[in-house]
């Protein structure tokens, strides 16, 4: 994930000047995405174990995420993470001193505030009674935060959990090289003048030259989007096709903005400036005007360029989960229970964005569900080249045996019930942050569109992934 | 049958291809009845472009022989006749193969210079036509592309090649002792630059992908894909070939042009190259080069200097003229009959000719951390074996652990490695001062004692065990000596085989006796080296004398370099074993050397000084007392500089031709590669067995009668080489 970042960098400038270029026009197409709940029984009346306690997300919330670079850009991870528990605090009217644990997930650290959870907690006004910690796993961050929250409340230690995810990519750690460093820590050690001075004799011009974050995968030194398009071509997936997936994307979201679908957002009021009250890398543009992009990664030929990924965001987001009785016992109506989840992982160099292809079959038979029990799919969009592949791949027999050790493929999840509120490509994926709004979103979608169980997938740098099923509390 | 499988293949790229995109009409120009004969190439026809595939049947590579060639031009005329079509890709239908070359086959069944010659003229002339082709012809390169299939590549107008490590350009044609012959002294300046083009041919080297795109060796890398829908190299290739297509289409339609931009540094270099002086300059200096590291007994180098600076100087025609003129010299050249009967060799040794174990060694244990240890683990680890590196000491173990990781890190300077490759390769090994895990070991490899009696002892006393020879720096030879005994199982052989493959070596497998096979043939000619030395030859003059013959490494040097106290040991188990035949020196000589502490390069001292830092290392003037103390008179009639080659190289000869006679050797051809490969006889003669072949058995039979007349035993000819003297007919390579 950290791998998105400098190649991302060099791709902002086209994209905020494509964003500039074409006006927002939403296109209406859809209204034939748009599916009627489906109406069949399901293989599990529910996913409630035996001597298990049920876990409830008695909501969660996310404060608008907008590209980096633009209103968060003077703030501090802390801060977004801060508005978004005091939207969680607000939204819930939990009392603070109810919370037992804290956790959040993010990736680029800020040096300053690397356990961003306790920091956040204690300038959103929790308990300093309350402990929390910080948790990174590239982009599944979030979806860890929370499974770990799952984890203290199933095996008794905690009831109450904040689960949540930050990430400011408007700001990142560039630091001095490794050389510059080492004589600024062996010049606090020198004593005498004489070895100041031999130390300074060795300082070189280039000792000046800073490190960025990481461009690339550490193993493999391949930029994320460098693989997604490797990816795309390995399963043949067309530009074209990348980019209507990509305008799907945009067109959903902004349909969903527009109806006031995402009531996860809470405005936040950034200091010095306007109420920030929603999403803005929301938008839809044509066919036309995407094909006219250059390929961002692989050039001159390759598919994956500015306009069919998911682009540098600034966002947070928190969720407030209970064991279910203790939930009851406080007068709370949950949104959904969170269910089996998986995490998965393969190869970081050719399978590096395959995360979902992996995670969904084996989190649907830990679950006992097949994939016509589900009725809302949450994924994680990374690039359109990646989720496209992950649908071949979900959809080969060849793949699932070859590669899955697997006999049958578990096949591509329906069009119509997929990520029909838009997702990371329109809405921004902020690393850390995106888990919780993969699950409040298959929840609201839920209980918006009907039906019971909802499948939220991603993957992740490192060659990781994650599932997990959310099933709708019953109303 | 070939026919057949051509066809199957075709039909599946037809299906295979219309499924996807409607749009693509596969044809074949000739009707289907051509397509009975075709055998190598298929071709299909996307939109406007044609794809050639070039797919050898019922071979892993593809070669430019003569049937290969002449449907290559069938279907390049039709291209060229035909009006559907406005621009070509190649590619061939073998994932990890281009072309590997021309037909080794086709040249050695020339009887003439005219002959090979001729051969070089029609490639020349085919390559023409593609380089002149109004259609753009661009080649996309997956696999090997050397020789032969690089001067194809070059005569096409782009070249687009997978950035894959298997994916090498290179024009080897020097290591075999002749040169590019189909134009490729001639284009590879231009494209490349001389002093990259000198560089290409006279090392022969292979460039890989992405650095053959910096030198503009060709336009545009492809990445290699993963596994999509089908296997990756499949699916690899089949990308390759859709973004082939579309920078073909983009070159007829105009839209890209094949002319590269130059960077600065290449315009200042062009421009340098445009002044005659230069040009002068460059030529005088390559050419030193090439006489100093040669010795002037390798004819390729030279001529290939020549043929560029011809075509430079005076043209393309005088250019291509020499250039074929030239490539018939060196075929029928005795020395490039040599490179060619150890390329085949090497071929050989690369096989396991007692086929699949019945268990993959996967865990290996190595016994003994010192050079040879580490050495093997360090060529076994990054083969990806598990292995257990044991030592007695931690000292001695950190040491052979810092040599491992010391030859991986160096590959990541070079950046043949990530560091990160490195490290997980790395943990690959094992290091510890106990037996734990042992039991777990496939195999067991022993690298602690020089003492051959003791390895000897061990190995009749159990079955399982085999001699496996390394020469040291293990990672840098390439040879691999496997000793077997009566008692040695065939799977046990061939699982030993097997993990010397597996580590890059090449292998001979031996008899068990005395010295197997190349500590023996050494000793004779060590035992001569000795006595030369007693006769008041100063080691740099017996140095010089044993490079300018070709060995890589001068004799005193030699000995300084395997370990005085090494080689002393040797002449002494092996002078009890063989006798008089093994005498000549003295072993007083080694013995006074080992007791003074004059141990060789690794004491600092030797028959030299060796010194941290210094380059030019200086005589041992130590060594003045005791060569004089045993200083015994040369005899006049055999002491010449000739002489003394002859009686070094005579007594090798002898060696190996005894131990191919006792059946040590199963076949010359491992006497010549365990030769050249492990005791650097020089490659220029081809190995005892193949330079006997070449220069005539009658020819050293007389030196070895001669020096017998002087010296005795040592130098009486051994049965099989005097039968190949009595008639003439009689080859070791038929």
């Amino acid at each position: 994930m950290t791998s998105i970042l400098t190649s991302m960098f060099k791709n902002l400038p086209s994209t905020s000047k494509w964003a500039l270029r074409f006006s927002l026009r939403p296109l209406s197409c859809s209204s034939q995405l748009r599916a009627a709940p489906a109406v069949q029984t399901k293989s599990k009346k529910t996913l409630a174990k035996p001597n298990i306690r049920n876990i409830v997300v008695v909501d969660g919330v996310r404060i608008p995420f907008l590209q980096s670079g633009t209103s968060y850009k003077e703030l501090m991870p802390h801060d977004l993470a801060r508005a978004a528990l005091v939207g969680l605090l607000h939204r819930t009217s939990v009392p603070k001193d109810v919370v037992d644990y804290i956790i959040f997930g993010t990736v680029i650290q800020e040096v300053k505030t690397s356990n961003v959870a306790r920091e956040a907690a204690l300038g959103a006004g929790f308990s300093d009674k309350t402990p929390a910690h910080t948790v990174t796993m590239a982009c599944i961050s979030a979806n860890q935060a929370m499974t770990t929250g799952v984890g203290l409340i199933a095996s008794g230690q905690c009831d109450v959990v904040v689960a949540g995810g930050v990430e400011l990519m408007s700001d990142v750690p560039i630091r001095h090289s490794r050389k510059m460093r080492k004589m600024m820590l062996d010049l606090n050690k020198a004593k005498t003048l004489g070895q100041r001075l031999s130390l300074l004799s060795k300082f070189r011009l280039n000792f000046l030259s800073p490190e960025l974050p990481a461009v690339a995968e550490f193993s493999t030194s391949e930029t994320m989007g460098h693989s997604a398009d490797r990816l795309a071509a390995a399963f043949a997936v067309s530009r074209l096709d990348q980019d209507e997936y990509a305008l799907r994307s945009h067109s959903l979201a902004k349909k969903a903005q527009d109806e006031g679908l995402l009531s996860d957002v809470v405005p936040f009021k950034v200091p010095g400036k306007d109420t920030v009250t929603k999403d803005n890398g929301i938008r839809p543009s044509s066919l036309e005007q995407m094909a006219k992009l250059k390929p961002a990664f692989i050039k001159p030929y390759g598919t994956v360029t500015a306009a069919n990924s998911s682009f540098l965001t600034d966002g947070a987001s928190a969720m407030l989960i209970m064991a279910e009785e203790k939930a009851l016992a406080m007068g709370y109506k949950p949104k959904a229970y969170l269910r089996d989840f998986v995490y998965v992982s393969q190869d970081p160099k050719d399978q590096l964005l395959l995360g979902p292809t992996y995670a969904t079959p084996k989190v649907l038979e830990k679950a006992g569900l097949t994939m016509t029990d589900i009725d809302a799919f949450e994924f994680h969009e990374a690039f359109s080249g990646q989720i496209l592949a992950n649908f071949k791949a979900m959809d080969s027999d060849w793949f699932a045996q070859n590669y899955m050790g697997r006999k049958t493929k578990v096949g591509a999840p329906p069009l119509e019930k997929f990520n029909n509120w838009g997702g990371s490509l329109s809405l921004g994926h902020p690393f850390g942050a995106t888990g919780c709004r993969l699950v409040m979103a298959a929840a609201n979608r839920l209980r918006k569109e009907g039906g019971q169980y909802g499948l939220v997938a991603a993957c992740a740098a490192g060659g990781q992934g994650h599932a997990m099923i959310v099933e709708v509390y019953p109303k | 049958m070939v026919a057949s499988r051509a066809i199957g293949s075709l039909s599946r790229f037809t299906a295979s291809r219309t499924l996807r995109c409607p749009g693509y009409i596969s044809r074949n120009f000739s009707g289907s009845s051509a397509l009975l004969t075709r055998t190598h190439i298929n071709y299909g026809v996307k939109g406007d472009v044609a794809v050639v595939r070039i797919n050898s049947p019922n071979s892993k590579v593809n070669t430019l022989n003569r049937e290969l060639q002449s449907e290559f031009m069938e279907v390049m005329n039709e291209i060229w006749a035909s009006d559907q079509v406005r621009s070509a890709v190649l590619i061939s239908a073998k994932p990890g193969c281009f072309i590997a070359g021309a037909d080794i086959n086709m040249l050695a069944s020339c009887k003439s210079v005219e002959e090979v010659t001729r051969i070089s003229q029609e490639g020349q002339r085919m390559f023409e036509k593609l380089e002149k082709s109004t259609k753009p012809i661009v080649a996309a390169i997956s696999g090997s592309c050397l020789g032969g299939g690089l001067e194809l590549a070059i005569s096409c107008q782009y070249r687009i090649a997978t950035k894959d490590k298997k994916t090498v350009l290179g024009a080897p044609e020097v290591l075999l002792g002749i040169l590019p012959g189909a134009g490729g002294t001639q284009r590879l300046p231009k494209m490349v630059g001389v002093p990259a083009a000198f560089d290409m041919m006279l090392t022969g080297r292979n460039i890989r992908a992405d650095r053959a795109k910096k030198m503009g060796l060709v336009d545009q890398l492809v990445e290699p894909l993963g596994p999509g829908l089908k296997p990756s190299e499949e699916r690899t290739i089949e990308y390759l070939e859709e973004v082939a297509v579309t920078f073909a289409k983009e070159l007829s339609d105009k839209k890209l042009s094949p002319k590269r931009d130059k960077g600065l540094v290449e315009k200042l270099m062009s421009y340098a190259m445009s002044i005659p002086f230069v040009r002068q300059q460059i030529y005088k200096k390559v050419e030193e080069k090439v006489r100093k590291q040669t010795k002037g007994l390798y004819p390729a180098p030279l001529k290939i200097i020549d043929v560029v600076k011809t075509g430079i100087e005076q043209g393309n025609d005088a250019g291509y003229l020499s250039e074929s003129q030239k490539f018939g010299e060196l075929a029928m050249s005795k020395e490039s009959k040599a490179l060619i009967g150890l390329y085949h060799g090497q071929v050989l040794c690369k096989k396991n000719k007692f086929g699949a174990p019945q268990k993959d060694v996967k865990h290996l244990a190595i016994l003994g951390a010192g050079l040879m240890g580490a050495g093997i683990a360090q060529v076994s680890v990054d083969k990806g074996l598990k292995t257990i590196l044991k030592d007695a000491t931690l000292a001695g173990l950190g040491r052979g652990q810092q040599q491992v990781f010391k030859g991986l890190n160096d590959k990541v300077k070079k950046k043949a490695l990530t560091s990160f490759e490195r490290d997980s390769i790395f943990s690959n090994l094992t290091g510890q001062l106990d037996y734990q895990g042992f039991e777990k070991a496939d195999m067991v490899i022993e690298a602690v004692f020089e003492d051959l009696n003791l390895k000897h002892r061990v190995l009749k006393e159990v079955e399982a065990v085999i001699g496996m020879h390394y020469f040291s720096p293990v990672d840098k030879m390439q040879l691999l000596e496997i000793i077997t005994t009566e008692k040695t199982s065939k799977d046990t052989t061939a699982s030993a085989v097997a993990v010397g493959l597996k580590q890059g070596k090449v292998i001979i497998v031996v008899k068990d006796g005395p010295g197997f096979y190349t500590t023996r043939c050494l000793a004779p000619m060590m035992s001569e080296v000795l006595r030369i030395l007693q006769e008041g030859v100063d080691p740099k003059k017996l140095d010089s004398l044993t490079t300018s013959f070709g060995f890589p490494v001068g004799a005193a040097t030699l000995v300084d370099e395997v370990g005085v106290d090494v080689a002393k040991h040797v002449a002494e188990d092996l002078g009890k074993a063989f006798g008089e035949r093994f005498e000549g020196g003295s072993l007083e000589l080694l013995k006074q050397m080992v007791s003074r502490g004059f141990l060789g390069r690794k004491s600092g001292k030797g028959f030299y000084v060796y010194q941290e830092g210094v380059k030019n290392k200086s005589l041992n003037s130590d060594m003045d007392g005791i060569l004089a103390s045993l200083k015994v008179p040369p005899k006049s009639d055999v002491c010449s500089d000739e002489d003394i080659q002859y009686r070094l190289v005579t007594r090798f000869v002898n060696e190996a031709v005894m131990c191919l006679q006792e059946g040590i050797l199963a076949t010359p051809a491992e006497g010549d590669i365990g030769a050249v490969f492990g005791l650097g006889f020089p490659p220029c003669l081809g190995g005892p067995f193949r330079y006997v072949d070449l220069y005539g058995a009658q020819k050293i039979l007389d030196r070895l009668r001669r020096y017998e007349a002087a010296y005795g035993k040592q130098f009486t000819p051994c049965q099989l080489l005097t039968d190949h003297a009595n008639s003439p007919s009689k080859k070791f390579y038929q």
